[in-house]
């Protein structure tokens, strides 16, 4: 148990998608214009990655090596159009916001790298705790930038007003602010990291 | 049990069953989620519709029927009704000449040529620019801005820039101008509709006559 914890939480600092291994940048800069959108995201690719990997680490033995690739492509788009049925059928609104980086998510190199790197050399329990963490990771950067940007941007946090809208610098709903915000995000991060490690 | 060896047999009949197996699940999960996916958008179009035309007790999506624009395309129509008296017409108009995308918008007329409200179904502006059209041109506080209430009978709506008499949404003349297209392409249909309703159910006409005298 002790080990799925580290794996748990590896995920969440030390192997941290966004701020770390620089992974699955493409959604990371363009959902999180509010800090729901991202939070949303996060969660749909958390439950994406647990699916997949839970599978993955089950079928590994049944999957010759030389069609992996596709087999565990094949398993992660079918977890991703259950999220896009499920969440057409239930959160229209959201389904809407988010738009195209839903189904996107099969191509999410944060997915495939963990069935690739994790789930087709390791049991379930274990594969199940990779996933976890690293959606877990995944889903609090995004809701981190997500917050940043929509304070910055609009004066709110997940719509809850914090200054007047009149104050907010435009630019960080924009792509350039995701940018500018990440890169300080990750600043901040690697901060944090070195002194812990010193 | 040891992994299989990469023969050209193991190779197909592992994708087979994979493909297999998510397919059927994959059928299931649509199946289920078919009706839910389906109300969501009917209650989607019905919300907008209410929003855009005076009280109404008639399923204007069931009476709904599409009318030429003039320019090749063809808009749908939403008459309400209250009992028999027709009180307004939602008209599901588009504009391609946006900022980036289709714009598509659901602007309501009641009997007397004016706007009663507008509703943004569809769009891909900029965030914080363009996309701002959803409130813009529903200020009823700063008249030049809004487009509630405007009488379109004289003539079509366009922004100042254009020598029109609507503000266009600060830096994005573009996007106010395609939405503007496309509110006067839905009062050109809801001209034709009107009159066509009119010249088809005799009924309707008079009580239409007598609405318009009042």
């Amino acid at each position: 148990m002790n080990n799925n914890l580290k794996v748990f939480f590896n995920g969440i600092i030390k192997e941290n998608p966004t701020f770390v291994l620089l992974l699955g940048m493409c959604p990371t800069l363009a959902t999180t214009s509010s800090a729901i959108n991202g939070m949303s995201m996060g969660l749909a690719t958390m439950f994406v990655l647990i699916m997949s990997n839970i599978v993955i680490s089950l079928l590994k033995n049944l999957i010759p090596d030389m069609v992996r690739i596709p087999a565990f492509i094949v398993v992660i788009a079918t977890f991703v159009t259950i999220v896009q049925m499920v969440m057409n059928a239930y959160v229209p609104a959201l389904a809407d916001s988010l738009g195209i980086f839903i189904p996107l998510i099969v191509v999410n190199c944060i997915v495939l790298g963990r069935a690739e790197a994790f789930a087709s050399k390791n049991g379930v329990i274990p594969s199940f705790f990779d996933g976890f963490g690293i959606g877990m990771g995944f889903t609090l950067a995004l809701i981190v930038l997500g917050a940043v940007r929509e304070l910055l941007g609009t004066g709110k946090i997940f719509s809850f007003k914090i200054f007047p809208d009149n104050f907010g610098a435009l630019l960080f709903v924009l792509a350039p602010g995701a940018f500018i915000a990440l890169g300080y995000l990750i600043a901040i991060f690697n901060k944090l990291q070195d002194k812990k490690t010193n | 049990m040891a992994k299989l060896k990469s023969t050209f047999k193991n190779m197909f009949l592992s994708l087979f069953i994979i493909s297999v197996t998510v397919g059927l699940l994959l059928a299931q999960v649509n199946k289920m989620t078919a009706k839910p996916i389906a109300d969501a958008k009917a209650m989607k179009l019905q919300n907008a519709i209410k929003e855009v035309v005076p009280a109404f007790d008639n399923d204007p999506v069931a009476e709904a029927y599409k009318m030429p624009d003039g320019q090749g395309d063809s808009l749908t129509v939403y008459p309400a009704k209250k009992g028999d008296e027709v009180v307004g017409f939602a008209v599901n108009s588009n504009s391609n000449n946006g900022f980036s995308g289709e714009i598509q918008i659901m602007v309501g007329f009641d009997m007397e040529n004016k706007i009663v409200n507008y509703s943004v179904l569809q769009h891909a502006e900029t965030p914080g620019l363009g996309a701002k059209m959803g409130e813009w041109f529903k200020d009823t506080a700063k008249p030049n801005q809004s487009v509630i209430g405007r009488d379109l009978s004289q003539g079509n709506l366009s922004v100042s820039k254009d020598g029109g008499n609507v503000d266009a949404i600060t830096a994005s003349t573009i996007t106010s101008r395609a939405f503007l297209e496309a509110v006067n392409k839905a009062y050109a249909v809801y001209k034709a509709s009107d009159a066509d309703s009119g010249a088809t159910k005799k009924e309707e006409a008079e009580k239409k006559g007598g609405e318009n005298e009042q």
